[in-house]
């Protein structure tokens, strides 16, 4: 079984989010994800100031085996994005929720955090696919 | 429900990915497919490839059959054991499928062919067959078969399976098998690096795979099996032949045997008069010269014009970036730039020979 931290926020799409200090919201995709997709290649990553909508693509995640959009969780403008990964996108698999985030966002409309999944009902989610 | 070779059980334990392959549920990887890659580039990787179809041709009139199914010429086989890569082509010269023939002896020759293409070729043959007495035709469903393949493979299969058949299997050239031991042993593989094939009885199949992985051999999916045939060169049917294309338009020029000119193979008029009007499009390699992944149906644009499709692209392991096969307009060149429609992007790839890897080592001058 996955790992699925209690303190994160997730999406349906297998996105995860995690509320920093400073307020922005920092973004990657699930162990479940990682899994499901195989060995990563290659990711690409929207640019610092782009704006982004909840629920439209703005990243894409390569693997081996096939292309997936990653969505974004909630709105909002770019401001940092995680650059080792153009090296090292095997860090998506190794560390899903660590050296693995693809990007920060700082958020317009907090209200959307609370369409977000928490763990559990996020697990639901992932078994169903499994 | 999909069929399953004798050695499911074992993959499903192991923790394999299972996918649904031309019919059968097969391994995709068993962790990491690059790992599996990696270490057919490097050691030695093994593949239950039993969902291939094995078909033994029997009788006297077999080899005249075959002189006129296959696009390739079976009189090229002299020596027992020699294997054959050639295309099965229909009146228009579509390829119907690819496969190998191993001759036996002359009155027993064995095919092994695609999964997904099974059931029709064996209606194609029979088909062909009717016209001629003497030949019986029997898919051998009671088989299954092992590719062991890598550097280490060689030394690693006699380890496993005993004096015989390191007795028997260490002096085979490369393209010719033998029976030794209740295992029919054949130097030849998909993935550019060496090592053998072996078809055996389905009930011997598990132990011969647990023998293996005790050697240290790792077992691998079908997802490294498309990585390492890709950076081999070699074509996958389906993807970058069908009835829809000729040989000649998918880099299997070389496997089509013009002389005798009298020996009149099924599609020989159609790729006659498509040699003599010159290609319009031919399959090429090529390489991304910027970051990306490579896929099939992705289209090529040259000189700002669309130039054709991949037919499979991927990330290579060895290389370190992504190259694909695409079937282009005949005017592209070896050493030119082109661009392929990545998402909303146009990125640039150079046309190169292929294979882009053999036995390890890169085969791409600097680019």
């Amino acid at each position: 079984m996955s790992e699925i931290p209690e303190a994160l926020r997730y999406t349906k799409t297998h996105e995860w989010v995690r509320t920093m200090d400073d307020g922005h919201l920092e973004v990657g995709i699930t162990d479940h994800a990682q899994e499901m997709m195989g060995d990563m290649v290659f990711v690409e990553l929207p640019d610092v100031g782009d704006s982004v909508v909840a629920g439209q693509d703005c990243a894409v995640v390569e693997s081996v085996k096939a292309a997936s959009d990653v969505y974004a969780p909630i709105s909002g403008e770019i401001v940092e994005i995680n650059d080792t990964l153009r090296d090292s996108p095997e860090f998506v698999n190794q560390h899903p929720y660590e050296g693995g985030w693809l990007f920060r966002v700082r958020p317009t409309e907090e209200s959307e955090l609370e369409n977000l999944l928490n763990a559990e009902a996020y697990s639901d989610v992932a078994a169903a696919e499994a | 429900m999909n069929q399953k070779t004798a050695l499911f059980d074992i993959h499903r334990k192991a923790g394999a990915k299972l996918v649904e392959f031309g019919g059968w549920d097969m391994p995709l990887h068993y962790g990491s497919q690059i790992r599996e890659h990696l270490a057919v580039r490097q050691d030695a990787g093994m593949f239950d490839v039993s969902h291939m179809s094995r078909v033994d041709l029997r009788g006297p009139a077999v080899r005249p059959f075959l002189r006129r199914l296959l696009a390739n010429n079976v009189d090229k086989l002299v020596l027992p054991g020699k294997a054959l890569y050639s295309c099965m082509l229909n009146e228009q010269g579509g390829v119907i499928d690819d496969l190998i023939t191993y001759y036996l002896a002359d009155d027993w020759f064995r095919l092994v062919i695609n999964a997904a293409t099974r059931d029709t070729d064996l209606v194609w043959m029979r088909e062909q067959a009717g016209r001629l007495d003497g030949v019986e035709l029997a898919h051998r469903a009671d088989l299954s078969m092992i590719a062991v393949q890598g550097p280490q493979a060689r030394d690693k299969t006699f380890a496993a399976l005993g004096e015989a058949v390191e007795a028997a299997a260490s002096p085979l050239p490369a393209f010719v098998a033998v029976d030794v031991d209740g295992y029919f042993v054949a130097r030849t593989g998909y993935t550019g690096e060496d090592g053998f094939e072996i078809v055996l009885a389905n009930e011997r199949a598990p132990a011969a795979w647990e023998a293996l992985r005790e050697t240290g051999v790792v077992p691998c999916g079908l997802g490294a099996r498309d990585t390492l045939r890709l950076e081999a060169g070699m074509n996958l049917y389906g993807s970058d032949m069908d009835t829809t294309t000729t040989p000649l338009e998918s880099a299997l020029g070389w496997t089509v045997a013009w002389e005798p000119e009298d020996r009149d193979f099924v599609g020989r008029d159609a790729l006659e008069r498509q040699r003599e009007h010159g290609l319009t499009r031919k399959l090429v390699g090529l390489v991304l010269m910027d970051k990306g992944v490579l896929r099939s149906h992705q289209s090529v644009h040259w000189q700002g014009c669309g130039a054709g499709e991949i037919t499979s692209g991927s990330f290579s392991p060895t290389l370190g970036r992504s190259i694909a096969l695409a079937r282009v307009s005949a005017s592209l060149q070896i050493g030119d730039t082109c661009q392929v429609r990545i998402r909303d992007k146009l990125l640039n790839a150079k046309v190169v020979k292929h294979p882009f890897v053999r036995r390890g080592k890169s085969c791409l001058n600097e680019i």
